[in-house]
Order: structure tokens, then C-alpha cells, then sequence
């Protein structure tokens, strides 16, 4: 029973990294290239669980839904580049955040205004709704696995397209030293919006595979964004290597925080500030491991090497 | 502008608009958060993204003692400044050795820290928050749950915040501030120790913000983790850019003009943030240094 429960944790962690590493490219590289602070990539991501919502009775199919929505975020992505996001990456940082600050309760009004201010869930089909089952008796929901696997899937051929690909060589580029691929003849205007608007896809990829578990809500993105912004910072920004590392670690000790930390602080301390005490302190285990790494390596675990 | 707000309940009780009292009590509470945060964000150059962590502190300092029956405001008071002025350094020690995006990051990582643990302690109403049944008690000085007084006792607070800004930003401990925020290797190099200028200002800062949020306690009777949330602290930045940061009174007029505008457009739709998000885009956009900025340049036409 005790190892049927810690697969499941471990599941469940496995799927908040993929999750988070899911949204982190958007960030890190947008922030690697461009020196731009995003607050509205959680938008994205609620934007991307939204048009799932619409889609999939509309098209009678989860996976076909998704396909379209993905296209639908990017090109979303597209316009915001290209409306706001594009005028800001020469100013300062507090122009930035304020912008895209504006943004976020631009998109939250919309999506009230579109969809109403209840949550929207999504009904999986029945292939995805299932549970199988594994030799020792450990029941794993269908859907979880499916998460994981596109997600380690998504990372996959990101990896491939970053390191293997001219584009990913451009992109790589930008992100040690704008000026100078800019010198070399790299239009970098274009690079950043396709960079952007890859980035609001996975975004949006994220939003669509959590809305089935937790439905689609108005400012769904705005914690989940904080969290995001942890793992690319503790993973160094710019580094995709990084923020896979560091999301999956953000994803494990967050869940496995919550579930044995009372029982490992009973080890050393009595039952009832165990109990009191690891709650609190299992939310703000991730920020803790955040503070702690900036202390040592202010620029986090894979710094950009040049700036 | 002042003047406006000492004569205001006046005129309120004139025109029979006790609606407008209370708006320009919410105002002046956010006015007294928004020009502590342009102490550090303004002069000292220092984006604190989780600004509003202070004002829950504050709250919470009101209502811990209240749910243990200790009303008095000779020790609620003090406690909320002093929570305030203790997790400003710890937080400061690390955030101030980060630089640009990481400090707005880690800021904001702060506070979340904070919102989550004030979260799951159920004892103290966990995600809801819990009411607080009466004002802190000044016995015999004065009367808190009158509205009037309680008025004079914020705008008070306001005042002083004003004052305590404007002493140190014209002081030599404020030239420093200023100056590590224009180049900080240059005031290093003329022998200040910044990191520790900083970290100063920065508890400063705080302990002004808790006191504010002593204020917003008492004000809504109320307190919860959600006054810490990271969209309040962003509505303190807008404040303090809005109004002009880095002038005295910019962030008063940041409150007011946003409160106005929150207030006008929420009772004209309900998809209110809709609008106010494309304000903010827009005079991030075409509007820089703020509404200050724009006043002056239209006086120096004249």
C-alpha cells in the first residue's frame, strides 16, 4: 500500500514538471533573447485551456480540439508579439511588467466576457478517461500517462529542434548575443516572433492537458505562472537544459513536500507542530529551494554564459 | 491635494455621501502602501514585485491579537511594523544581491512564500481569512470605530509617510540611494557600502508598507491571504508608475486616479478589467513618466 501511494506521488510530480516545463521555454528564451518579462504567459496558458473548451464539442474529438487550439494560441502568440509585446523590449523591465500586467487583466476580462465567469470543464473521451492497471496492483489513470508522455514527448523534440536545427542554432544565438546574430544577418525581429508565438503554443499545450483534470477557470494562469517563473529562474535563464531540470525538480518536491513532509518533521518534533508546521512550510518549500540556490548562484544553475 | 483630503469629510457629510468617505479611506490606505513602495521602486531604483506581502503583514498583525482577544493598538501597532521591519531583511538580504529581473522574481517569490504559508495555517481562517470584530483601541486618545476619527488617524498616516519620503530622499542617507540607482559602481567606488544603503532603505520601506496595512486591517474589519496576492502588488507598481515614480506625490495621485477609474468602470461593466488592462497597456504604451510627467510638461508649455 505504502509504494502503491508513492508511485501515484511520483506520478503526480512527474506531471507538474511536465507541466511547468511546458510553459518554461516561452519564458526562458523570451527572456534569454529579449530581456523581456512576460507576466501574461499564464494568459496564454488559460487562453489555450479556453479554446480546448470550445473546440472539443464543437469538433466531437479531445485530440483533434487540441491540434486546432495549439494553432489558435500560436497565432495568438503572433498578435500579441506583434500588438504589444514588440514595443516593450527596448524599455526597461517595470515598463515591461506593467504591460503585460495590463495584459493579464485584459485577457481575464475577456474570457469573462466570452465564456462567462464560471469554469469550464472539458468530458475525455472514454480511451483517455480510463485507468490501467500495473503488475502490483498500482492503478494509473490513462489520461496522467498520456500528460507525461506528450510532455516528455514536447521536451523531446525541443531539445532536438534547439540543439540539432539551423532555426535552434539561430535561436541559440540570439539568446548569447542579440546584437551581434543581429550583425551577422539573422532577422532577428522575425526569430522573436516565432519564438514568442512557440512559446504561447506550449503555453497553451499546458493549459489544455490540465483543464480536463481541474476545468478551465478565469486566472487559472496566474499562480501556475509564479511557479514557472521559479523554475527558469533556479534553472538559469536562457537554458532549456535548465528549466527541465529545474521543472521537474520544482514538481517533485512540490508534491512530495505536501504528502511526507508531517510525516518526516515527526521524526524530531511532536505529532501536533508537525501537523501545524508542514503544511506551511511544504507551500513554500519550492520558494525556499529558490532563495537558497539565488543566495549561492545568483544567476542559477545553468547561467547564460554571456550577456 | 492634501488640503482635498482634510477637507473631504466635510464635504461627504455636505453632499450626503457617506459611499465617498469610505472610497477615499480605501484611497489613502493605498496612497500611505504606494508611496513606501516608491521609496525603493522610485528613488532607490528597487522593482519590488511583491509589495503587498507588507500589507497582509500588517492585516494579519491586527487580526492575531483580536483573535486572541488583544485589542489594543499600543500593541498591534508596533507588532505590525515590527513584523514588517523583520521580514524586510531577511527577504532583502537575499533579493538585494540579485540585479534586474531576478529581483523582481524573487520578490514576488517572497510574498507568494508568504500568501501560501498564511494560507494553509487553518487556525487562522486559512485561504478565507478571518473577520476582525473591532478596530485596534487607542483608549482615550482616540475613537478608531468612529469613521471620522479613524479618517484622520489615515490621513494622518498618509501625511507622514509623505514626510518621513521626502526627509529621507533630500537627507545624505537618501543622495546615497539615489545615486547607487543611477550608478552603483560609482557610489561604490566612492566608498559606500550600497549593499547595506539599500537593505536600509528597503526595511524602511516595509515597515511603512505593514503600517498600511495595520490601516487596511482595521478599514475592512478583515483579513486574508488574498490581500497579498501578486495582482495587489502590481496594482501598487501601477500606482507608483501611473502617478510618476520617483516624485513625492505621484503615487497619491496614482491611487486616486486607479481607485477613480476601478470604481467608475467596475459600476459601469462587469468585464471592468477588460478596459483597464487596455488603459494600463495603453499608458505603458504612449505615456511615459507617468501623470506627473505629463502635468509638468504641460505647465512648462505654458
Amino acid at each position: 500500500m505504502e509504494w502503491v501511494l508513492f508511485v501515484s506521488q511520483l506520478l503526480d510530480g512527474l506531471q507538474l514538471g511536465v507541466l511547468l516545463f511546458l510553459l518554461a521555454p516561452g519564458l526562458t528564451l523570451v527572456f534569454g533573447i529579449m530581456d523581456f518579462v512576460n507576466l501574461a504567459h499564464g494568459s496564454l496558458y488559460m487562453m489555450g485551456a479556453y479554446f480546448c473548451v470550445t473546440l472539443t464539442p464543437l469538433l466531437d474529438s479531445f485530440p483533434l480540439a487540441v491540434l486546432v487550439a495549439i494553432i489558435l494560441t500560436f497565432v495568438l502568440g503572433i498578435v500579441v508579439e506583434l500588438v504589444v509585446s514588440r514595443h516593450l523590449y527596448q524599455r526597461d523591465h517595470l515598463d515591461q511588467v506593467l504591460a503585460t500586467f495590463g495584459l493579464i487583466l485584459f485577457f481575464n476580462g475577456a474570457v469573462h466576457l466570452i465564456w462567462g465567469p464560471e469554469g469550464n470543464s472539458i468530458v475525455l473521451p472514454d480511451y483517455l478517461n480510463g485507468r490501467f492497471t500495473l503488475p502490483a496492483g498500482i492503478e494509473i489513470p490513462t489520461f496522467r500517462v498520456a500528460i507525461i508522455a506528450i510532455g516528455l514527448g514536447v521536451a523531446g523534440g525541443l531539445i532536438w529542434l534547439v540543439t540539432m536545427t539551423r532555426m535552434g542554432m539561430l535561436i541559440r544565438a540570439g539568446a548569447s548575443n542579440r546584437r551581434m546574430a543581429g550583425a551577422l544577418g539573422v532577422d532577428i525581429k522575425k526569430l522573436f516572433t516565432l519564438v514568442f508565438a512557440l512559446g504561447a503554443a506550449m503555453a497553451g499545450l499546458a493549459g489544455m492537458m490540465i483543464a480536463p483534470i481541474t476545468e478551465a477557470n478565469i486566472g487559472m494562469g496566474d499562480d501556475i505562472l509564479i511557479v514557472a517563473f521559479v523554475v527558469i529562474i533556479i534553472g538559469g535563464i536562457g537554458s532549456i537544459r535548465g528549466a527541465f531540470i529545474a521543472a521537474l525538480l520544482v514538481g517533485m518536491i512540490d508534491v512530495m513536500g505536501r504528502s511526507y513532509l508531517d510525516g518526516f518533521m515527526k521524526l524530531f518534533m511532536d505529532n501536533q507542530s508537525a501537523e501545524t508546521a508542514s503544511p506551511a512550510l511544504s507551500a513554500m518549500a519550492i520558494y525556499i529551494l529558490m532563495a537558497a540556490i539565488l543566495y549561492f548562484l545568483p544567476r542559477g544553475l545553468f547561467p547564460p554564459r554571456h550577456r | 491635494m492634501l488640503l482635498v483630503f482634510a477637507i473631504f469629510p466635510g464635504l461627504a457629510a455636505v453632499f450626503d455621501q457617506p459611499f465617498l468617505l469610505d472610497l477615499a479611506l480605501r484611497t489613502m490606505i493605498l496612497a500611505t502602501a504606494a508611496v513606501s513602495l516608491n521609496l525603493i521602486l522610485g528613488y532607490g531604483g528597487m522593482i519590488n514585485f511583491g509589495h503587498a506581502a507588507y500589507i497582509g503583514i500588517g492585516a494579519y498583525a491586527v487580526g492575531i491579537p483580536a483573535f486572541y482577544g488583544e485589542y489594543s493598538g499600543y500593541v498591534q501597532l508596533p507588532l505590525a511594523i515590527g513584523a514588517g521591519a523583520l521580514f524586510a531583511p531577511i527577504t532583502g538580504f537575499v533579493c538585494l544581491r540579485t540585479k534586474g529581473v531576478y529581483f523582481i522574481m524573487i520578490t514576488l517569490a517572497f510574498a507568494q512564500m508568504a500568501y501560501f504559508a498564511f494560507v494553509s495555517i487553518e487556525k487562522y481562517g486559512g485561504d478565507d481569512g478571518l473577520v476582525i470584530n473591532l478596530r485596534s483601541k487607542f483608549s482615550g486618545v482616540v475613537d478608531m470605530e468612529s469613521t471620522l476619527e479613524f479618517y484622520y488617524v489615515v490621513l494622518a498616516f498618509l501625511v507622514g509617510a509623505l514626510y518621513l519620503v521626502s526627509r529621507i530622499v533630500n537627507a545624505r542617507f537618501g543622495m546615497v540611494v539615489q545615486g547607487a540607482k543611477e550608478n552603483e559602481e560609482h557610489m561604490q567606488s566612492l566608498g559606500f557600502d550600497t549593499f547595506r544603503y539599500r537593505l536600509a532603505c528597503y526595511v524602511i520601506s516595509g515597515a511603512m508598507a505593514s503600517a498600511a496595512g495595520w490601516l487596511m486591517g482595521n478599514y475592512n474589519y478583515y483579513f486574508s491571504p488574498e490581500m497579498m496576492s501578486w495582482t495587489h502588488s502590481g496594482e501598487l507598481i501601477f500606482m507608483v508608475v501611473l502617478g510618476g515614480a520617483g516624485s513625492l506625490f505621484g503615487p497619491v495621485l496614482g491611487a486616486i486616479v486607479l481607485i477613480i477609474l476601478e470604481e467608475v468602470l467596475s459600476g459601469a461593466t462587469v468585464y471592468w478589467p477588460l478596459i483597464l488592462g487596455a488603459i494600463l497597456i495603453a499608458v505603458v504604451l504612449f505615456a511615459r513618466g507617468g501623470l506627473e510627467g505629463a502635468l509638468a510638461l504641460l505647465e512648462r508649455r505654458k
